[in-house]
């Protein structure tokens, strides 16, 4: 019997390790490729390099306009995400009543739960023409609709993440902000938020995050050109979609084409899990100041 | 002594309190209208396109004989497969997590692990499960390794929310299995997992209806775009409604455009199929402990 | 409550509370029969008070009986909490604060609150004090803001203590500076009424004692009105004490009466320590 319990421990801590396996995998994974990609393509090269044509004729691996068009399309989803999704975070959390709550809950959920090529249908064929009405040198594929949809897709991060946050706060700063005669709005803004900094911030790089990776909004509506600009309204190419357009060809395994794919995804996987361990520590550090 | 605020500066601060409520009423509204919206585009797009020659068709040159039963029937498939492969382990993995582990440090860096791995973009994992299974463990674009790549996105998920359900099972349940005599595995077994087992299937659904609209990591691992036949086996080659419509929406003319909303919405009942169950659970087990 | 069976019942206390024999100035906070409700349950029943100007009145009496309910009537500090309902009248200056049209936001910046546990914000000592006065539209320019914090702080006895590190973090002081704090901050903004909620419960004797002597430096300038479960600490720095039970207002007189020669049996069993 003993032995029994002991070999169903043992299993079960084998499945609990198999995560660990697959954090590994994927580094090994990436790490194999990439190397061997760096051992062609100089990392200066990659890293500095401002054009990015791998499939030409003359390839050139410069990465900068790819991690360009990421931070293009991440600025405008933050952009929207982040004032509507604190806002929205403020009035669940100090302002509303249980009916509001019951009503506006599902309906974030939702919303981050629509499959993003979904949203991806909805940037091209309905908010880019949208917004030609207004801007009408908006390209057919550009950031700017990306960017908008993508907001949308994570507002109800921020709103909930922050929410949380703000949640934590304990109810006798806010009284003492009332008893010297602050309104709700004041106390909100003055003393609530404030004290909710860096669980909110955590929220925020968490979002970011998010956006960085993801993939089917842009391999959809934002472009297949890799373009180094700052300009919302041309077609340009994120990381992820870059990744998606070369897996829908036909690139044998072996090749430096082939290769591209994983060194771009190494430095996306670095990028984000850089942002994420920052996000866990401002999590932690808050989560200490009122425990 | 005293000093009153002036009638007016009190008076503008509530209205600027009015305002601000006001604003972030407009920002709810914002949320709600853009999900009106995609919905009723999408609708008005491909909901006369719905019929049941599109739901048993394959695709196919000509639009308007397009079906999508090979993506449907794929998306299932691979969805019931990854079931298999992700839930036992998961549910393995929470199993041991929350009633093995203990504080111990092996635990805890399993535990930051899983909440990293969580939030890893999904196309990483279209990357691993390319350099893993396609290519070194040779499973080829196969149903198979598509099924273990979305089973390794959504093992996170399901661990997190297995240990939620282990947590809520009352300790007292523990003990008194503990007190008459059961070992630690007979009392999970016979005790803690049949009281937490409405709360783990909710969960699972959830986490499989996400899977269900995942496309990147699947595009990633050579799902095929342009298969035209339903899988047979865990060995054959595949695609999912996701890609489908991804493909359809990557075509200049508007009959496939039209499919691709048509496609959407039969991924839509389905997810909302999902997880109206996986909600209904949830009431009827929050219904029996209390 | 307690169970033990020497605890009296209400049988026998007079309806309505013996006022103290001399009056001799218009009340500053009066109560008419002030009943409150949370949700259904009656916390305060029929409270009919008259508290002078510029004295401290204590409310004393045993955990749940009501005190702290009815101090923060006195504020509406209640309307945060929901379902709550208040029937009667407090006038404040021969105004009824529960009347239509008041301006609650006005009426806790004339009637300040110190709380139990204090709640210095995470900000620093300056800009702690300095909120009120910003929220209230009560600013002015810089150097008159840092006029009325000094003031403000030397009121609360904490100026010499603090005068060179106002910019540090209110939330490295110690218990009894930051409750010293607290009250600095509620005395910026000038008001005529200052409620505090058990003060001192959570200091040390050496930071109770300043903050008793704080109390007693104040009374000259501010009404005051203390709750305290603390007798000993009622008696020191009280002019009059009002005792509660059971939501009840069961007696109210000049202190040292209350605990020399109380009228009530209720109040002399409380006030040597037989039950409660």
């Amino acid at each position: 019997m003993k032995r029994f319990e002991f070999l169903i421990e043992w299993a079960l801590f084998l499945c609990a390790l198999l995560s660990i396996g697959t954090t590994a995998g994927i580094i090994i994974v990436l790490a194999v490729e990439t190397f061997a990609f760096l051992r062609e393509v100089p990392i200066t090269e990659f890293l500095f390099g401002t054009e990015w044509t791998p499939l030409f004729a003359t390839p050139r691996f410069g990465v900068l306009p790819l991690v360009a068009g990421t931070m293009l399309v991440s600025s405008i989803a933050m952009a929207v995400a982040l004032p509507m999704g604190l806002l929205s975070a403020v009035y669940l959390s100090e302002y509303a009543d249980a009916r509001v709550r019951r009503f506006v809950k599902p309906v974030l959920e939702i919303l981050a739960g629509v499959p993003t090529v979904v949203y991806g249908y909805f940037a091209l064929l309905f908010v880019t023409p949208l917004l030609q009405q207004f801007l009408p040198n908006l390209a057919g594929f550009n950031a700017l609709g990306p960017g908008i949809v993508m907001g949308i897709m994570i507002l109800p991060l921020v709103s909930s993440l922050s929410e949380d946050a703000m949640q934590a706060v304990p109810r006798g700063l806010r009284e003492g902000s009332y008893a010297l005669g602050a309104t709700k709005m004041q106390t909100s803004l003055r003393v609530v938020l404030p004290a909710a900094f860096s669980g909110i911030t955590a929220a925020c790089i968490l979002a970011v995050s998010r956006a960085v990776g993801e993939t089917m909004i842009v391999a959809i509506a934002a472009g297949q050109q890799p373009r180094l600009t700052a300009n919302p309204m041309l077609p340009i190419e994120t990381m992820t979609a870059y990744i998606v357009q070369v897996s829908l060809g036909d690139t044998p395994q072996g090749t430096i084409e082939y290769r591209t794919i994983f060194a771009v995804g190494m430095l996306l996987f670095l990028g984000t899990f850089l942002l994420n361990l920052v996000s866990t520590w401002l999590r932690d550090r808050f989560r200490e100041e009122y425990a | 002594m005293t000093e009153t605020a002036t009638n007016a500066t009190s008076a503008r601060r509530q209205l600027m309190d009015l305002g601000f409520q006001v604003l972030a009423l407009l920002v709810l509204c914002v949320a709600l209208v853009s999900l009106g919206a995609l919905i009723a585009d999408i609708w008005s797009d491909g909901g006369s396109r719905l019929s049941w020659n599109f739901l048993t068709g394959f695709p196919s040159r000509r639009a308007e004989n397009a079906g999508v039963w090979h993506a449907l029937t794929g998306s299932v498939f691979v969805i019931l497969v990854t079931a298999v492969l992700a839930v036992p382990v998961g549910v393995a993995a929470a199993i041991y997590l929350e009633e093995y582990g203990g504080r111990s440090v092996a635990a805890r860096i399993i535990e930051m692990n899983i909440t990293n791995l969580a939030a890893v973009p999904s196309i990483i994992y279209g990357l691993l499960g390319l350099g893993l299974f396609v290519r070194m463990l040779a499973m080829g674009r196969s149903v198979l390794a598509g099924a273990s790549t979305l089973a390794l996105l959504v093992l996170p998920v399901i661990i997190l929310s297995t240990r939620e359900a282990l947590r809520a099972v009352p300790p007292s349940i523990r003990e008194g299995s503990y007190a008459l005599g059961a070992t630690k595995w007979q009392t999970v077994w016979y005790q803690v997992l049949p009281v937490a087992l409405p709360g783990i299937l909710t969960g699972t659904i959830l986490a499989l209806s996400r899977a269900i609209g995942e496309t990147a990591p699947l595009i990633t691992i050579g799902a095929l775009t342009f298969v035209a036949f339903a899988p047979d086996s865990i060995w054959s080659p595949f695609t999912v409604l996701p890609i489908q419509i991804f493909n359809w929406v990557s075509r200049p003319q508007a009959e496939f455009q039209v499919n691709a909303a048509a496609a959407i919405l039969v991924l839509l009942a389905l997810l909302l199929t999902m997880n109206a169950a996986a909600i209904w659970l949830r009431d009827r087990y929050q219904k029996k402990l209390g | 409550m307690s169970n033990s069976p020497r605890v009296p019942s209400l049988a026998g206390v007079a309806a309505r509370a013996p006022q103290p024999a001399v009056v001799d100035r218009p009340a500053k906070i009066e109560a008419e029969r002030l009943n409150f409700y949370y949700g259904g349950t009656r916390a305060l029943q029929d409270i009919s008070v008259r508290i002078q100007p510029n004295v401290v009145t204590a409310f004393i009496g045993p955990s749940g009986c009501g005190k702290s309910t009815f101090l923060r009537t006195l504020n509406r500090m209640n309307d945060i909490i929901p379902l709550t309902r208040a029937e009667g009248r407090v006038l404040i200056d021969g105004t009824d604060i529960y009347g239509p049209g008041i301006d609650v936001v006005a009426l806790r910046q004339r009637v300040g609150m110190v709380f139990q546990k204090s709640n210095p914000f995470p900000k620093s000592i300056f800009d702690n004090v300095a909120y009120g006065l910003r929220v209230n539209g009560m600013a002015g320019s810089r150097s008159e803001l840092e006029d009325r914090v000094e003031q403000s702080l030397q009121h609360a006895a904490l100026w010499e203590e603090v005068k060179d590190r106002l910019h540090d973090s209110a939330l490295a002081m110690s218990g009894g500076q930051q409750q010293r704090l607290c009250i600095a901050r509620a005395l910026a903004v000038r008001p005529d009424i200052l409620l505090m909620d058990e003060p001192a419960s959570a200091l040390d004797p050496i930071a109770t004692q300043r903050i008793e002597e704080l109390i007693y430096n104040l009374k000259h300038t501010y009404t005051i009105v203390i709750v305290t479960h603390n007798m000993q600490q009622a008696a020191r720095v009280s002019d009059y004490t009002a005792f509660f039970w059971l939501g009840r207002l069961v007696e109210y007189d000049r202190t040292d009466k209350i605990f020399t020669n109380p009228g009530e049996k209720l109040t002399e069993d409380y006030v040597t320590g037989r039950f409660g």
